[in-house]
């Protein structure tokens, strides 16, 4: 295939709900071992576009889709292809920690595994490695058959981490992971994005321009004008998004003159 | 610990009643409130005194769980075991069938259909619950009788090693069997509404989660979904338990009524009872050592049924701890 240089790509995706067209023309590459941050201002469609990349709208009747998300070259959106083991491959971690309610702490590490129906081999081991990846082992390592729920709201967030890690994905999506978190958790939430880009692709929207500068090697810049459907306004490496946007609409939104 | 020394007075801060309207207002829900405990103990009591001959005589342990009616031994034997367990078992088995029925009907409509259609099948399982009961005993009886009798034959022939599908009488006509699937069809809305409503009080991030991990529709609704909602659909099941317990007409058009002898297991068996059918069926004739007998049945149902809403409350009180937060 002659897309392999990019590890993940999407190709002209379009996104309607039912009669409106929410998203036009999304053509991004996301190179391995980069973190890539969607921006732009609420209702750009940013979200909508991150989770067109593991298939999670089609719990939505009224959602249609065109263009095509390649993984390794492969569109995810094929005919062969099995959404469930799209998921397997790119995780996603959501703007609101989810842990599973009724789920102990290592029970929720381990419950992609079993929604999946994969064998759990070596349980224990996984749980270890995963809430380290995810830097929560210390503060839960003696607390593992605990409610996930007596957890605080950062430490929720990195579980919820930590329960994608242990599905070994390639991609690892976040959708405005830290907007319901402290600076402090946010801080730490930071500092594992960095940790986890050496070993795989990391994609994140967030609304926190200084966050986008200090966890992204590229970013996109989300738009809708005037109810026509969201589309990229421009798309390069962070520093010249920031520092150099050629588009005066970039240049207004990072300097925070509107949004 | 300086918030309790003495010198701090501290007062009620709990707003009484001051405006006239206001104190109407308080008095008429507060005389609401209370008297639905008072109407509850009342009956109970006004039964119990006339019931009290039957217990007397009877003897309460012997009358609740022994077998038998006659009325022409002296003193009469007039024993409810059979009925109270047929009782049991029919909303058993009507529990049985409806809950898997039920949850499908829920998850169906919170999950998988479109809005109209969700929307539609909304009012027509509440439809479902608003049909008499003496209108479901009669489609019971004349429509769906010979087709249970069918049904309940195949089990028999395929399943016929099972000591509770053994059929000895070679009528499959008018069993527990029947009778529980006609009561399955009078408690499936309460079931489905209640659980189609604990479903859509779940967190969708916590599903989308699971979707995200890699789960189906069945791991997620088995392991996520089912275990989340567990409290809050056995309280529906408790209700429509005390429902199915309670139930008169229905169960009477479908059942045979065998009063002299327990039937434990044998749920293809023509035999079977239901304390709320006896009491229908033999008030009409019912000679005096019978009404206060009947009446006596009376508070055995509302006691056990009362059990059961009370177990029912408390564990959909219970259930869902971390709903508080």
């Amino acid at each position: 295939m002659m897309d392999q240089q990019f590890h993940l790509e999407s190709k002209d995706i379009n996104v309607w709900f039912g009669e409106r067209h929410v998203l036009k023309n999304v053509s991004l590459q996301f190179p391995i071992n980069q973190v890539t941050a969607l921006i732009g201002p609420s209702g750009c469609g940013k979200s909508t576009f991150i989770r067109t990349l593991n298939r999670m709208h089609e719990l939505i009747p009224s959602a249609g889709l065109a263009g095509a998300v390649l993984l390794n070259g492969e569109d995810i959106y094929g005919e062969a292809i099995d959404p469930v083991d799209v998921r397997e491959k790119i995780g996603m971690v959501f703007q609101k920690p989810n842990p599973f309610p009724t789920m102990s702490i290592k029970e929720n590490v381990l419950s992609g595994l079993k929604l999946s129906g994969r064998k759990i081999d070596n349980g224990a081991e996984l749980v270890e490695t995963s809430l380290r990846r995810a830097s929560i082992w210390n503060e839960v390592k003696d607390r593992l058959g605990e409610p996930a729920l007596s957890l605080s709201g950062g430490q929720q967030q990195r579980l919820c981490i930590a329960r994608s890690l242990a599905m070994g994905p390639d991609v690892l999506l976040m959708d405005e992971p830290c907007s319901a978190l402290d600076p402090g958790s946010t801080r730490r939430i930071e500092e594992t994005i960095l940790e986890l880009k050496d070993s795989m692709t990391i994609v994140i929207v967030t609304h926190n321009m200084q966050q986008a500068q200090r966890v992204a090697d590229q970013t996109a810049f989300f738009l809708s004008e005037d109810g026509d459907p969201g589309h990229v306004v421009e798309f390069g490496a962070t520093n010249d998004i920031f520092h150099g946007p050629i588009d005066p609409r970039t240049n207004e939104y990072v300097n925070g003159r509107f949004g | 610990m300086s918030l309790q020394s003495p010198t701090i007075q501290r007062v009620k801060l709990r707003n009484k009643p001051s405006r006239t309207a206001d104190k109407v207002f308080f008095g008429v829900a507060r005389a609401a409130g209370y008297s639905s405990i008072v109407i509850v103990v009342a009956i109970l009591f006004f039964l119990s005194i006339r019931a009290w001959p039957a217990f007397e005589q009877q003897g309460i342990l012997d009358f609740t769980f022994g077998s038998g009616w006659d009325t022409t031994t002296t003193p009469p034997t007039l024993h409810i075991g059979a009925m109270l367990w047929g009782s049991f078992l029919i909303a058993g088995i009507g529990v049985a069938f409806a809950i898997p029925m039920a949850i499908s009907i829920a998850y169906f409509i919170e999950f998988l259909a479109p809005k109209s259609i969700a929307k539609t099948a909304t009012v027509i399982i509440d439809l479902l619950a608003a049909i008499p009961s003496v209108v479901i005993g009669l489609w019971g009886l004349g429509v769906f009788s010979p087709t249970g009798a069918g049904w309940a034959q195949m089990i028999n022939q395929s399943l016929g090693f099972i000591p509770i599908f053994q059929n000895e009488s070679g009528t499959f006509l008018r069993s527990p069997f029947i009778a529980g699937i006609v009561i399955a069809v009078m408690i499936v809305p309460i079931i489905a509404s209640i659980t189609r409503e604990i479903f859509s009080q779940m967190d969708k991030e916590v599903i989308n989660g699971a979707m995200a991990l890699g789960g189906t529709r069945e791991s997620i609704l088995r392991k996520v979904i089912l275990p989340t909602s567990a409290g809050g659909i056995l309280g529906g099941i408790l209700l429509a338990l005390g429902r199915a317990m309670g139930e008169t007409v229905a169960i009477f058009f479908v059942l045979n009524l065998s009063y002299d002898e327990v039937n434990w297991l044998n749920i293809l068996e023509p035999q079977g009872g239901a304390i709320a059918s006896l009491i229908l069926s033999k008030f009409g004739e019912a000679t005096n050592d019978e009404i206060s007998a009947l009446l006596a049945a009376g508070v055995v149902l509302f006691i056990f049924t009362l059990i059961i809403n009370a177990v029912a409350s408390y564990i959909v009180a219970k259930a869902q701890p971390w709903r508080k937060a």
